[in-house]
């Protein structure tokens, strides 16, 4: 599982009137872990939307190597997914399958459901509908989706703010596993600790000011221009 | 007497042709009525029965009561009221509902003028629907919009799924959210049709959306609130026509009146949400 690397080349982006990434180039490689740091607002939801192929380009392009959409996944901030909803864990989990299978064929996998809600620690919490879970747990049933997605590509939109610390842990486990495997890995947070700890690379938006290399030389730069 | 009240009263053709054309409906509405409600857009479910009047009125001009005359002109003006309701929505950015409700009172008086100006139609039969005058033609009318409604929501019942739950991931594995959403509107505009030859054009949601609603307090999972809905708008058919039948009430608002009553009691006494077990 090694992806081509996702290279950006003077990329642009705007969110509505108002640009929010400027001439920004450089290459995500496979089997990297990449922390994408910066204030609300910096734009990095919005690269993570771009690099998915769902938000436009204003200039320049993305260049993903010919990847399907399919191989690319991304985690959503858990703000913007319907929990309300009246469905099961092990049915959203299922649904991981669509990009691989199409909308139309089956996708009646309950083994290897089941075994990614246990991976993400949610062992017999299949039939639980997600309105009666935590936030913790709900973030694990999206990390369980993104198991089945099994692309090689990964994009998580800060998936740390809302849980506890012991599932913080789990999580990050399993983000280390899947980097082990060659996956590209790239990750918006807001905790600064948590990069310098986990991430080796970092790219940070700050407006013209954006860095992007090992994360211990990002954020030294970083500091140094905050002094 | 327990045959008098239950089953002679279907001995009589109007009645047995009133019951299979609301079970027709009931079978094919409410699950579009549950989908309006988890993606938040109830009040489109009554922007489209006002909406399908005009329409309804222009064929009626046209034709006379025919039943395919109208139910084109219907399902046409309830096409275009949807997709001038989704194209306002994205010019003007929000406050969707306040240019729903401005579309939606506007279409019923444009409607109400058409019919009007015409002699020799009851205007009162198009609003509130005469369902024990359900002829053969209404009849097939009604069980082939359900006979088209239900192939094609399973076919797009995953894709809508998507869309309702995290329209983002729904994009990633390339899906086209648009798509489905319009589909989903066709049917609920052809089961809104539908629901007009029962009920009139004021009620004709009713089978649609009140047993949607209540289905919520008596399940937690799609499937099951989906056959909840079904069960519910079934028994609010035959219910609501008996008591039409022996109080000589109007049989559609007897109809609506018992899924209302119905959608009471789930609220009240339902496992789910519901007063007596909250969350």
């Amino acid at each position: 599982m090694t992806p081509p690397p996702i290279i950006l080349n003077h990329l642009t982006l705007q969110h509505g009137a108002q640009t929010v990434i400027r001439d920004l180039s450089g290459r995500f490689e496979p089997g990297t872990m990449t922390a994408l740091l910066g204030a609300n607002g910096a734009g990095k939801t919005t690269l993570l939307r771009a690099i998915a192929g769902q938000h436009p380009i204003a200039a320049g392009n993305i260049d993903t190597g010919g990847l399907t959409p399919a191989g690319i996944a991304v985690l959503p901030q858990i703000s913007e997914l319907d929990r309300g909803f009246p469905i099961t864990c092990r049915d959203v989990v299922a649904l991981g399958q669509t990009g691989r299978t199409g909308l139309f064929r089956s996708i009646s996998a309950p083994r290897e459901t089941d075994a990614a809600l246990a991976a993400a620690g949610l062992p017999g919490l299949a039939a639980r509908p997600i309105g009666r879970l935590s936030s913790g747990q709900f973030q694990r049933v999206l990390f369980a989706r993104m198991m089945l997605q099994d692309a090689p590509v990964l994009l998580l939109d800060e998936p740390f703010s809302a849980v506890d610390t012991a599932t913080a842990r789990d999580l990050i486990a399993i983000l280390a596993n899947w980097r082990a495997q060659g996956r590209t890995i790239v990750t918006a947070l807001h905790d600064l600790e948590l990069a310098r700890e986990l991430f080796p690379q970092t790219l940070l938006l700050a407006g013209q000011a954006t860095a992007w290399g090992p994360t211990a030389t990002v954020l030294t730069e970083a500091h140094r221009q905050a002094a | 007497m327990i045959h008098d009240i239950l089953l002679a009263p279907f001995a009589l053709g109007f009645m047995r042709r009133a019951l299979a054309g609301c079970l027709a409906l009931s079978v094919a509405a409410p699950p579009l009525g549950l989908f309006l409600v988890l993606r938040r857009m109830s009040l489109m479910a009554d922007v489209l029965q006002h909406g399908v009047l005009p329409g309804i009125a222009i064929g009626a001009t046209i034709a006379g009561l025919s039943i395919w005359a109208m139910g084109l002109g219907g399902v046409l003006a309830g096409v275009a009221v949807a997709l001038l309701a989704g194209w306002l929505s994205r010019r003007t950015g929000g406050r969707e509902d306040s240019q729903l409700a401005g579309v939606y009172l506007l279409a019923l008086a444009l409607g109400v003028t058409l019919i009007s100006a015409q002699r020799g139609i009851d205007l009162t039969h198009l609003l509130f629907g005469n369902v024990l005058a359900v002829d053969d033609t209404a009849l097939f009318a009604m069980a082939g919009v359900a006979a088209v409604t239900l192939p094609v929501l399973a076919l797009i019942w995953r894709p809508l799924i998507m869309e309702s739950l995290d329209p983002g991931f729904m994009a990633a594995t390339g899906g086209n959210g648009g798509l489905w959403h319009l589909t989903f509107l066709a049917l609920v505009v052809l089961c809104v049709v539908a629901g007009f030859v029962a009920l009139g054009t004021l009620m004709s949601v009713g089978l649609m959306m009140l047993p949607a609603i209540a289905a919520r307090h008596w399940s937690a999972t799609l499937g099951g609130q989906t056959r909840a809905s079904v069960f519910l708008a079934v028994l609010a058919s035959y219910a609501g026509l008996l008591l039409s039948y022996h109080a000589e009430l109007p049989a559609g608002p007897a109809i609506v009146l018992t899924a209302g009553g119905l959608w009471l009691g789930s609220l009240a006494f339902g496992p789910h949400h519901s007063l007596i077990r909250p969350a």
